[in-house]
């Protein structure tokens, strides 16, 4: 924890240097809880995930008995500095595009041995196990705090990637005929009494990305987007996407290059 | 505060110019990327990403097709509508309002028993205030629509297949699919068109 949270409350919220979404102001309960999250951000449980990715990170293990230091995020071998900002993006080495999730269990697996089919058998945090690739992924995207975002759309596949993953966004079918834009095609929406942002909007769709992966109060987990993701398509009534699936890029791709130029805060917290 | 909106906008001016002009369908991209990465879990199987008829027509022309071509098929939806034999459109409200309240139903860790997810995305009875606005206020239903035969067929309809009445609209289609049963959709239909349901107080 970087600083105690007794240190004044009332001190801290006029030191944000953020401010809260301007979208959010109309709805009173939004904007109080806008406010208690920058409070709790201050002191955020997230940091303990980040400490032990770093840890994991570093840590020889596996069948290969390798660390993942050598693992290339986009910006070559080993570097971690910078590189969350600019994912999902095109990886010649598997000739797709990869989110970072995607891209560290592609690590784990390449560099340390471990099996894919290990990895997606309980891919998501529950009270008891938060699994390694969450923890991993929020050290790397700290690594980026502070950083804009720039998800490049220079290759042709990254431009694919963004069209398909647009595609798979207002794609409706399934029992109730939902699709991602069911939920996050329009402004100013709420499901019970929770706002939903409009993720075709650039100002909006950064807060696809802002505050992930975050420690969820409810149940009190870490969750990465893969199981943001996943969760959505369960309410959708859509079979269940693979872990880490190329689906699952591709909407990465659509929402965060829609909210390319955004600072990144840093792994968040979330209700 | 000035630089970083001035960089936004160039960025979004960047992303206009580098992405929103497709230059082909990606539809058929979308679909076999699905039908790669998905699997079936619980009552939720792969058959679930096929469209039907009236998704198929959304989704071709982003939710506002042809005219004719959507009057076509709200006029086959509206056929294909199953109305009580025994003639009687309003249930119990008081039933109404527990399967509006329930959001359950379809979902692939759904054991079964479906409710109506009203309140996820429209106001209903005065007493929640937690409800959604993806649809509009249903508060005082009949009181403003009067308690007629005609809109008691309307709200029924609408239940069983929005679909019917508006090709594209966001409303699933409770009947349509079998998620309701016919006392379900019978309840809810009180709990809108009862003068004694707290809706139209």
């Amino acid at each position: 924890m970087r600083h105690a949270l007794v240190l004044g409350l009332a001190a801290s919220v006029s030191a944000i240097p953020w401010q809260h979404a301007a979208a959010q102001a109309a709805d009173p309960t939004a904007a109080e809880f806008d406010k208690f999250r920058e409070i709790m951000e201050q002191d955020n449980p997230a940091e303990l995930f980040e400490a032990k990715g770093e840890e994991l990170w570093r840590a020889r293990r596996g069948p290969k008995n390798a660390s993942l230091e050598q693992c290339d995020l986009g910006l070559g071998p080993g570097v971690v500095k910078g590189a969350y900002a600019q994912l999902p993006r095109y990886f010649a080495d598997v000739d797709r595009v990869m989110d970072a999730e995607a891209r560290i269990v592609h690590c784990m697996i390449t560099l340390q041995g471990i099996k894919y089919e290990e990895l997606a058998k309980q891919p998501f945090s529950s009270l008891v196990r938060t699994p390694e690739p969450v923890s991993l992924v929020t050290y790397v995207a700290a690594q980026s705090r502070g950083m804009k975002i720039a998800s490049p759309q220079n290759h042709p596949k990254e431009r694919d990637a963004y069209q398909t993953g647009k595609a798979i966004f207002h794609y409706r079918a399934g029992a109730f005929d939902f699709s991602c834009a069911s939920c996050h095609g329009a402004d100013d929406k709420r499901i019970r009494t929770q706002p939903l942002p409009n993720f075709t909007k650039p100002e909006q769709a950064i807060r696809a990305v802002q505050g992930w992966p975050g420690y969820r109060m409810t149940g009190g987990v870490m969750h990465s987007l893969q199981w943001r993701l996943n969760d959505c398509y369960r309410q959708q009534r859509f079979p269940e996407p693979g872990y880490v699936s190329e689906t699952l890029s591709a909407l990465l791709t659509y929402v965060t290059v829609n909210a390319n130029g955004h600072v990144y805060r840093g792994p968040g917290i979330k209700r | 505060m000035r630089l970083a909106s001035a960089g936004l906008l160039a960025a979004a001016a960047a992303l206009l110019a580098s992405c929103a002009a497709p230059t082909r369908d990606y539809q058929p991209d979308a679909l076999a990327m699905m039908k790669r990465d998905f699997h079936a879990r619980g009552s939720a199987g792969v058959d679930r990403l096929n469209e039907d008829s009236v998704q198929a027509a959304c989704n071709k022309f982003q939710d506002n097709p042809p005219q004719e071509a959507a009057a076509k098929l709200e006029k086959e939806q509206f056929a294909a509508i199953k109305w009580p034999a025994d003639g009687k459109l309003l249930g119990d409200w008081k039933a109404g309002e527990r399967i509006a309240q329930n959001g359950q139903g379809m979902a692939w860790n759904d054991k079964g028993g479906v409710g109506g997810s009203c309140y996820n995305c429209h106001q209903v009875g005065p007493r929640e205030s937690s409800f959604g606005t993806v649809g509009p206020s249903l508060y005082q239903f009949a009181k403003k629509r009067g308690y007629g035969a005609e809109i008691q067929r309307y709200a029924y309809g609408k239940i069983y297949n929005a679909k019917a009445y508006n090709l594209c609209s966001q409303m699933p289609r409770f009947g349509h699919v079998k998620a309701l049963t016919e006392q379900q959709m019978k309840d809810l239909t009180a709990l809108l068109m009862d003068p004694a349901s707290p809706v139209n107080q």
